[in-house]
Parts: structure tokens; C-alpha cells; sequence
């Protein structure tokens, strides 16, 4: 059973993916890649990851994704009018590079399958909510608190960039 | 539960997605979203390797990682924004103030 939904989920994931990708509107990218995290987080479940899979809904689909569809209306870019105007060097390079790198991965994949991990038989207790808050808070405490400046500083670093030139007028 | 190698193989094959969105997009915001998409995918590996080994330390990275994506985020359309301000466009082939 949870094969059938991982191949769903995946092909929604790829789907979704090379749908953004291809679309010509901004906001229906932004709405592709929604869709690409919800499936996201739907595999996390599979892989028994509930804190991640909320996170992942929480803080992608919701916070970063309204983030982007905030920007996007404010700047108001028209749709690109064409993806593919006309045949480039550059496409067909760019695709070669996809080609060529998916092809080491899955080469090096198939290659190291006898070493891959086998299902751990503690995996449906390793991703709780429980468990990760208590290495969170014990063993990575000081790299959490960290996480807390680094966001402090990139909030005030956005405002000090975004916000509008105050011209100082000379009376 | 489908063998780890699906996951890997559907965590790469999301990777080069994204790579090649960066590469034909012109749009900032666009390529931007590729990049997340790439963060993804990462992510799904590493998670997917914390799930089968039994160790948690896979899904806490994946938890800081996505703090810093959103700080990344967060910078990064500050800048598109600044950007827009200035050029009135986002089509990075016509920002080229810094090229040589």
C-alpha cells in the first residue's frame, strides 16, 4: 500500500516540479511548488518523519510560499512571453548538463545499491516530534539558539535592503 | 516501504529539475524557486537516509537547513526587490550592471 501512494506522490512531485519549471506565469510556478512540498511532506509521512512533514508544511508551503506570491505581486512582472522563442545553443547545452548529471547520480546509486541501508527497525520512533525535541534541545542546543540570530539577523538585514531610500533633504 | 534507492533516485531527478530551471529561467524570482526546489530535494535524502539508518541527526540537519533556506529566502527577495527598484525588471539577461 504505501508503495502505491510513494509512486504517487512521487510522480506528483516531478510532475509538479517540471511544471514550474515550464510555466510561463509566475504565480502558477509559485503554485506548482506549493503542490511540489505538500507531496514533499506526504513522503516525509511515509518515511514516519511527522515533525518534519509539518515543518514542511508550516514553514515551505506557508510561510516561504506566501513570502514569494507576496513579491510577486508586488512587483507585478508580466508573464514571459515566450519560453522557447527560438532555438538555442543554450537549451540544448543545459539540457545536455540535466542529462549528463542525472545520469552520474543514478550511475553512482546503482552502483553503491549493496551498500545502501536497509529499513532500520527503530525508524517509526526516530521521527517523532518527541524524539527530535529531545536531541534538539539536549545535544544541538547551541546550534538551535544559533538558528535564532541567523534569523534575527536576516530579517533586519531584508528590511535595511527592501526598504525605500529616505532622502535627506537640506532645509 | 519502497527501498531507499527510489528515494535517492527521486531526490536527484528533483535535483536536476531545479538545476536546469536555473539554467533556462530568466525570470529572478523563477530561478529563485528552483533554487528552494534544489534545497528540497536535498532534504529528501537526507531525511530518507536518517529514516532508514535509525538516527535522528539526518532529520535535525534537515531542520537547520530549512531555517537558514528561510533566511536565504527571505534576503534573497530583498534583494530581487532592490533590484526591481532600481532596473524595473527581474529578467536577469538584462541586469548586468556588475558584468565585465
Amino acid at each position: 500500500m504505501t508503495v502505491y501512494i510513494f509512486f504517487m506522490l512521487a510522480v506528483l512531485a516531478v510532475g509538479s516540479a517540471l511544471a514550474m519549471i515550464l510555466n510561463k506565469n509566475t504565480v502558477n510556478s509559485a503554485l506548482f511548488l506549493v503542490i511540489n512540498m505538500v507531496s514533499l511532506s506526504g513522503i516525509y509521512l511515509l518515511l514516519q518523519a511527522q515533525f518534519l512533514a509539518v515543518i514542511q508544511i508550516l514553514v515551505y508551503a506557508g510561510a516561504i510560499m506566501v513570502l514569494f506570491l507576496f513579491v510577486i505581486m508586488l512587483l507585478n512582472v508580466e508573464d514571459e512571453e515566450k519560453l522557447f522563442d527560438k532555438f538555442r545553443f543554450k537549451y540544448f547545452l543545459t539540457f545536455l548538463l540535466g542529462a549528463a548529471l542525472i545520469g552520474q547520480i543514478f550511475y553512482s546509486i546503482a552502483g553503491a545499491a549493496d551498500m545502501l541501508p536497509e529499513i532500520s527497525q527503530s525508524m517509526v520512533t526516530v521521527g517523532t516530534v518527541e524524539a527530535v525535541g529531545d536531541v534538539l534541545f539536549t545535544q544541538y542546543l547551541l546550534p538551535f539558539e544559533m538558528t535564532a540570530i541567523l534569523l534575527t539577523a536576516a530579517v533586519v538585514g531584508a528590511l535595511m535592503i527592501a526598504q525605500h531610500k529616505i532622502k535627506k533633504e537640506e532645509a | 516501504m519502497v527501498g531507499i534507492d527510489w528515494l535517492l533516485a527521486l531526490s536527484a531527478t528533483m535535483f536536476v529539475i531545479g538545476m536546469i530551471g536555473v539554467l533556462i529561467r530568466r525570470n529572478a524570482i523563477v530561478i529563485f524557486m528552483c533554487v528552494e526546489l534544489m534545497l528540497n530535494a536535498v532534504n529528501l535524502s537526507l531525511a530518507s537516509f536518517s529514516s532508514f539508518h535509525g538516527n535522528i541527526d539526518g532529520q535535525i540537519l534537515v531542520f537547520f537547513a530549512l531555517a537558514v533556506a528561510a533566511a536565504e529566502a527571505v534576503v534573497g527577495l530583498a534583494i530581487i526587490i532592490a533590484i526591481f527598484r532600481n532596473n524595473l525588471t527581474v529578467d536577469v539577461g538584462q541586469i548586468n550592471l556588475l558584468r565585465w
